[in-house]
């Protein structure tokens, strides 16, 4: 059997066997739900409703009632599709690309970080979607035979090659997720006694029997998804990336770009993991699967992908001044940004996204939850000045001054933005609810080389 | 026709494994194996060769690959070429960068979800199938291995006995 060094911090905390692994996360799902879980989807549906009301409003009155103008053209919605689509990006990184290094961690957060990953994607097509203003004619997008010519969409375009990849991982994602919560369900089915739920995890479960040729299937399944869901990952935001680095405004049209905004997503992608991991451990008692060393790997993760963010940050800004452009001085880095109208929108993009996360190279800091929710919390908000930055500092000066102009947001930018947030909680909770939030079948295989108590054994037969 | 079916019940994956190993080392076919998550090394053991379904997933993302190319050859240059900006494209082979993308991203569909589905068709995993797992507890925390008296010139009386010695929980015997 695979043995581990015992210098390695246990993953699984206290004297657990097969059993309790399967007890300690369907308890929930057997269980009520807790008061403070129907507060909180409370909460959550009031804030989709209101974000889907604002939608229809949207819809039904002409992309007018956004504070977009000439000169600013792209502002919240491109910045919140940007925003939801690099969140998206943890979770197949964690569980396609952490596979294939084959990490042990990432089996308690997977599910969980997939699960975000699908719903951010959800929330991030929504924008694009919307803006169209006529939504009725989405479907414009796919090289479908017309009555125009037939006319054919543009495959040198960034923006279909955008469709093409957030429809390929959204898919992509969903098929990896489910296949791994099959052997799961099964699990849940055979345990429940209730006709209704034992029936309803039934056809979920697809009729899984665990019999060894299906596992054998599973794991080769598991393995090709990963390859194929990697490159998957890097090529999703580099294609988001190239939106703007193929135009030529300013700031937009940068090289950098396409490494960059991957680093970047995979950046406030954890962010987020972290804050919904930090919460749930806590309420569902999974303090012994989502240990502290798990929350201190994801620290690491973030702590690199934030200096690559930080050191393109830094490439910009050089570059910018170097390169002698005029044009290149009120670009989004660049000292004109610092000092002008959107200087607090530049400042609070160094600050959280630079600065506060540098806290992380302290070990207490990093290891402690209380701050790591704070500064996650903190990432993404600084994530989302960056993508707010790139599209309106870049725009907010056109090469006329006399077209120079401000964006401000409407209450139906805001209402859309936070409605989303409501119906991506809403997602998750009933996620978290109703399904198994660690895949704790792929947990038990680590049990003996990384459970607490094995390794205690294994210490001292030496 | 009737056969005789014995599952041994395992309450830990070694012990299983150690138990497969021995019976089949005389002579025993183990014809299936019931797990709540995969027993590495077990394969070989019972006789299982390595599966196929990468094979077919790469068909899958050749034949994306091929259809992708062809259909914007199609869309882009044959059907309805257009001027980009003073950037003709009336050649693929002066467009064929700009196709790299979409390529790549429909080669990974079709490799994805072709092999998805090949896989749920292959362990006929679908919805509203009925599990066939012996026991329920074999999704949690018991280990079961199958044996068909069919499948064995040893009788199921002589396999109980080894696998009794190989530390088994318990023994159930159905007929089919």
């Amino acid at each position: 059997m695979h043995q581990e060094a015992s210098i390695r911090e246990p993953l699984i905390l206290g004297e657990k066997t097969y059993k309790d692994i399967t007890d300690d996360v369907i308890r929930p799902i057997e269980g009520k739900a807790s008061k403070l879980w129907y507060i909180f989807f409370t909460v959550a549906v009031i804030t989709a409703l209101y974000g889907i009301g604002q939608i229809l409003y949207l819809l039904g009155t002409g992309v007018g009632v956004w504070g977009l103008n000439k000169t600013i053209n792209w502002a919240w919605d491109i910045t919140n599709f940007v925003w939801w689509v690099g969140i998206g990006h943890a979770g197949t990184l964690i569980s396609a690309v952490l596979l294939l290094f084959r990490q042990k961690w990432r089996m308690a957060i997977n599910r969980s970080a997939e699960a975000m990953t699908i719903f951010a994607v959800f929330m991030a097509g929504i924008f694009p979607m919307i803006h169209m203003g006529r939504i009725w004619m989405a479907y414009w997008v796919l090289p479908l035979p017309n009555q125009f010519g037939p006319l054919w969409v543009n495959f040198n375009s960034p923006l279909l090659w955008d469709v093409f990849a957030i429809s390929t991982y959204l898919s992509v994602s969903l098929v990896f997720w489910y296949i791994g919560l099959i052997p799961d369900f099964a699990t849940i089915r055979d345990r429940l006694k209730k006709p209704l739920p034992k029936h309803i995890y039934s056809v979920l479960s697809f009729g899984w029997s665990g019999s060894a040729k299906q596992w054998q299937r599973f794991e080769e399944v598991s393995l090709v998804l990963a390859g194929l869901a990697t490159p998957l990952v890097f090529s999703v935001h580099s294609i988001v990336s190239m939106d703007f680095a193929t135009s030529v405004v300013p700031g937009w049209h940068s090289t950098v770009f396409p490494p960059y905004f991957v680093a970047g997503a995979v950046f406030s992608g954890f962010a987020m993991v972290q804050n919904l991991v930090i919460v749930m451990r806590k309420v569902m008692h999974l303090e012994n699967y989502i240990t502290i060393k798990h929350v201190e790997y994801m620290n690491i993760v973030v702590i690199v992908v934030g200096g690559i963010v930080t050191v393109a940050y830094l490439a910009e800004f050089i570059m910018a001044w170097y390169s002698g452009n005029p044009y290149e001085d009120f670009i989004y880095l660049s000292w004109d940004a610092a000092r002008g109208p959107y200087g607090w929108a530049f400042w609070s993009l160094i600050i959280f996204n630079n600065l506060i996360p540098q806290l992380y190279w302290i070990k207490k800091i990093r290891r402690n939850l209380y701050w790591t929710f704070l500064i996650s919390i903190g990432i993404n908000i600084g994530m989302w000045f960056e993508r707010f930055d790139i599209i309106v500092l870049c725009l907010n000066r056109d090469y006329l001054p006399s077209s120079w102009t401000m964006f401000y947001p409407t209450a139906t930018d805001i209402g859309i933005y936070v409605g989303t947030l409501g119906i991506f909680s809403t997602f998750f909770l009933l996620f978290t609810r109703y399904f198994p939030v660690l895949a704790f079948n792929e947990v038990k295989t680590i049990l003996k080389s990384s459970g607490e108590q094995y390794k205690k054994q294994h210490q001292d037969n030496h | 026709m009737s056969d005789k079916i014995l599952y041994a019940v395992f309450g830990d994956d070694e012990v299983a494994l150690n138990a497969a190993k021995k019976v089949t080392s005389e002579g025993v076919h183990v014809s299936d194996v019931f797990s709540p998550f995969p027993i590495h090394g077990i394969d070989p053991v019972i006789g299982l060769k390595r599966t196929r379904i990468a094979i077919a997933a790469f068909i899958y993302g050749t034949l994306g690959t091929i259809l992708a190319l062809s259909g914007m050859y199609y869309f882009m240059i044959y059907d309805w070429p257009q001027d980009f900006g003073g950037k003709p494209n009336f050649t693929f082979v002066d467009n064929v960068t700009s196709f790299v993308p979409i390529t790549f991203e429909f080669s990974v569909l079709l490799a994805a979800h072709g092999m998805a589905v090949t896989f749920l068709f292959r362990n006929w995993t679908l919805p509203f199938m009925k599990a066939h797992n012996p026991i329920p507890e074999s999704t949690d925390d018991k280990f079961v291995l199958e044996f068909r008296a069919s499948e064995n010139e040893k009788s199921l009386e002589e396999i109980k006995a080894m696998v009794e010695a190989g530390g088994v929980e318990r023994i159930i015997e159905k007929e089919a």
